[in-house]
């Protein structure tokens, strides 16, 4: 083993001295499900650091802009503390062409004569509330088709995915496109149900792959034999095993979904006038790339940022959620820790 | 399996038909083709709205109309195909046949080099789990897969095209930008590298060292505005890549692979020279498609005829090394044609939008496919970035997940070498699962395109749907609407059909 004699003998003394005590053992064996999840999930620093990202941008986001919900006859509106909203028409900057200064921290659109912090705030807020709803409906259809189908199989199987390849053929930007379009007026929380109703397909196929491969499994079997329900072995032996599939597909699917109204709100055919999105911003000014990089960056940024903390979150789920993932050693700990077994075994 | 076949396809027609009618009637109550003209202030409008109707058949509401739709797109009574005229009175046939192609080349490099690369990183990634390169892989790969590719497609057009046109003016490297482009690529060529930090080290310094040299070898000859490979570069590149295939695929123990392997390159590089007066100017693709199959199945025999007992790695070995070498003499072609290309254009080589120059005044072969690829280069990029993410991933887990498995203890258990369990064992299995990802992406070719399309200004099926959800063109968008939807059950057909081929554990009749 290359690693030298006294590292090994301190890590040695150290095991035996845990030995002794059996501190080691009692602290695993203290540790209940839930404990061991939310102990993996923070020892996994990028997905902790998305996470983070994700509640105080969401805040910031949502208190900056302030809560518009309703319809437009009867508002239910929350001001929020930025001095500015979306809808407000300022005339004059400080910076002449537009860039940002103290009062326009992202700069102003002289085109428009609007600020771009309260529109980058506001489209922030419905790509958010677009991608949460998408994300929730099309986890939460594909996962019940996917498992349901692929654990039955025969005829409900055959018949639930049918009933996905045809759901498939639709595309979902097309059919995004046709409803945005034309009935952008409704708002956007119509557009995000109808992207949700469609985009359960890829997360069922691969739940389904799943469930039908770990049914043929001998624990399940074993469970089978041993008197166990259909609900007892989809719930507890199944699904424990797939929700590693589930979580990575359903963060990939939030993640989709909002470079999906992004883009749909890009080609414009999403959000609609007056509400705006990330993608709408970034169409809008995609051309002064040069001239003003401000209001092409920005946008793009956050979706960038948006997306990333959710697929470190989603990894770290994973790591998490994954019985047969054990504690994740370094190189140089898996070193030590082999040779201080070699060296217990010796003794 | 042949009943199973069939019935499969019996139902994919019902699906179309399903998904055909509701898209329909979605999108025909969902517009009004009239809404143009109804607002208008023309005396003669109640005439024109009447000829619109007509031509619309809006007399017949939409679950009855759809059935008028499909008896045409059938030709039924009439005997040919027939999907109806756009809103500009133009054969939606002629425009879909002519967006179809386009649409294709955009999807179908990218979509392939997205596979490989994926497959590829995302086994390195799995088989290195917890190095450098994994975390860095997967950082990347998550990154990528936030990209969205209208913003990226805006920075790509302008860093990479219109600063490399730039550059191509006058193109030298000084010593600084060399030593910091040069020790950037060494850091990430060494990424692959494992082992000690001496290893490491050694590796790092040895390609910075390369790399320099050769770049500023390339600056001095203005390589960049005249490049080539010359039959030495070919042969360099050929037998470094043969060899480096075979360590990897067949191990370099395996002497008869190597040879196979190094034949093959042999048979490519002697090629070169009747290859470059074969395929001259007045080239074509029958012509260039024979002599790639031509030269695909020598090195099969080649790899046939070089050993009597497990042929599998030999036989990979010679194709592989095979391919590369003609890759590597077409692309000294198309090196070849740079110079007069540079020129055709004005000095501006590398193109942002459009599929291809109409204004180009050549009929060489090479020039006119340098043209395609020139314009190709940056959404292929665009999409391959975004797309390699997903593999990478899928591939990744799911080797991970394989090499968990006690199949794999058992072959490690009994001796087998580690590039055997990974090969034979582990890698066959973990790519099931990539079929029904590889469907998808086939199936979502459409609806990616059309963001695609409108960046980079093709005109493809994406552009044509988005024109036809614009102007309410129904014949239109139903039309890519159908061919969208047939391409996507085809996809989800072959897919099932190949899991339970390639998984028999799968059972298709239960």
């Amino acid at each position: 083993m290359a690693i030298n004699s006294k590292k090994t003998k301190k890590a040695a003394a150290e095991v035996e001295q845990n030995s002794e005590v059996g501190k080691d053992v009692i602290q695993i064996q203290g540790l209940s499900q839930g404990q061991i999840i939310r102990k993996k999930f923070f020892a996994h620093k990028p997905a902790v650091a998305g996470l983070i990202f994700m509640i105080l941008f969401t805040l910031f986001v949502f208190s900056a802009s302030g809560i518009h919900l309703g319809s437009e006859k009867d508002p239910f509106t929350i001001q929020g503390w930025w001095k500015f909203a979306h809808t407000d028409t300022i005339l004059t900057s400080d910076c002449p062409t537009g860039c940002p200064t103290w009062n326009h921290p992202m700069g102003y659109v002289p085109t428009q004569a609007k600020d771009y912090f309260a529109l980058v705030m506001r489209g922030s807020e419905i790509s958010l509330m677009v991608m949460v709803v998408i994300g929730s409906l099309g986890g939460l259809i594909g996962t019940v088709m996917g498992s349901v189908s692929g654990f039955f199989g025969g005829i409900i199987d055959a018949v639930m995915m049918r009933f996905t390849d045809f759901i498939i053929t639709v595309p979902s930007i097309l059919i995004g496109a046709v409803i945005g379009y034309r009935m952008g007026n409704l708002g956007v929380l119509p557009l995000a149900v109808f992207l949700g109703l469609f985009a359960w397909t890829g997360l069922t196929r691969l739940v389904r792959g799943e469930f039908l491969s770990l049914r043929e499994r001998e624990f399940v079997d074993a469970a089978r034999v041993a008197g166990a329900s259909n609900t007892r072995i989809i719930f507890k032996h199944i699904l424990p095993n797939s929700v590693g599939v589930i979580i990575v597909s359903t963060t990939l699917l939030l993640s989709g979904a909002i470079l999906t109204e992004t883009g749909l709100s890009f080609l414009g055919f999403g959000v609609q006038y007056p509400d705006v999105s990330l993608g709408v911003l970034i169409s809008e000014h995609q051309g002064e790339f040069i001239y003003a990089p401000w209001l092409f960056w920005w946008p793009g940024v956050i979706i960038v940022a948006i997306a990333l903390s959710i697929n470190f979150i989603g990894d770290g789920l994973r790591d998490a959620f994954d019985p047969r993932q054990r504690r994740q050693l370094k190189r140089k700990d898996y070193l030590a820790k082999t040779s201080t077994r070699d060296a217990v075994n010796k003794k | 399996m042949l009943a199973y076949i069939g019935r499969r396809i019996s139902i994919a027609l019902l699906i179309l038909f399903g998904s055909t009618y509701l898209t329909y009637n979605l999108a025909a109550y969902s517009g009004d083709p009239l809404a143009g003209i109804r607002e208008s202030t023309d005396p003669k409008k109640e005439a024109i709205m009447a000829e619109l109707s007509r031509f619309y058949q809006l007399d017949v509401p939409p679950p009855a109309r759809y059935f008028l739709w499909i008896q045409k797109i059938f030709g039924i009574g009439t005997g040919q195909i027939d999907f109806g005229l756009t809103a500009k009175r133009l054969s939606v046939l002629d425009e879909i046949s002519a967006a179809i192609p386009t649409t294709l080349r955009l999807v179908t490099v990218a979509t392939f080099l997205a596979i490989i690369l994926g497959i590829t990183f995302g086994v390195l990634s799995a088989i290195r789990q917890y190095s450098r390169l994994d975390y860095t892989l997967t950082f990347l790969s998550f990154f990528l897969f936030s990209l969205p590719i209208f913003w990226v497609a805006v920075m790509l057009k302008e860093y990479l095209v219109i600063q490399f046109n730039t550059f191509l003016e006058d193109p030298t490297i000084n010593i600084v930008s060399n030593l910091l482009i040069s020790a950037v690529l060494a850091v990430v060529i060494t990424g692959f590298v494992s082992g000690t930090r001496k290893r490491v080290l050694i590796t790092w310094g040895a390609t910075f060292a390369i790399l320099m040299v050769v770049l500023q070898i390339a600056s001095l000859i203005s390589w960049f505005r005249q490049p080539s490979l010359g039959i030495f570069g070919v042969a360099i590149l050929g037998i470094s890549t043969s060899v480096g295939l075979t360590h990897v695929f067949a191990g370099l123990g395996n002497k008869k692979a190597l040879y196979a392997g190094l034949a093959a390159t042999g048979v490519g590089v002697a090629f070169y020279y009747p290859f470059g007066q074969i395929m001259n100017a007045s080239g074509n693709y029958a012509l260039f498609g024979g002599l790639a199959l031509l030269m695909l199945s020598m090195s099969y025999f080649i790899g046939y005829f070089f050993t009597k007992i497990d042929k599998g790695p030999v036989i990979r070995s010679a194709m592989l090394s095979a391919f590369f070498v003609s890759f590597f003499v077409v692309v000294d072609k198309f090196m070849q044609a740079w110079a007069p290309y540079y020129t055709l254009t004005d000095g501006k080589p590398m193109q942002t939008d459009g599929a291809y120059n109409l204004t180009l005044e050549t009929n060489d072969f090479w020039v006119l496919n340098l043209d395609l690829i020139t314009h190709l280069a940056l959404p292929t990029l665009a999409l391959t970035l975004i797309s390699f993410a997903g593999y990478l991933r899928y591939s990744r887990a799911s080797l991970l997940e394989v090499l968990n498995m006690d199949y794999v203890r058992t072959a490690r258990a009994k001796g087998m070498p580690e590039r055997e369990v990974i090969l034979r064992h582990a890698f066959r299995n973990s790519m099931l699962p990539l079929t029904t990802l590889v469907a998808f992406d086939i199936a979502g070719i459409v609806g990616g395109a059309i963001i695609t399309e409108r960046v980079f200004s093709w005109r493809g099926m994406g552009s044509l749907a988005n024109e036809a959800i614009v102007n309410q063109d129904l014949n239109l968008l139903m039309a890519t609407f159908a061919i969208t939807a047939f391409l996507a059950v085809m996809a989800t057909l072959v897919a099932d059909l190949l899991y339970s081929v390639l998984d028999p554990r799968i059972r298709i009749r239960k």
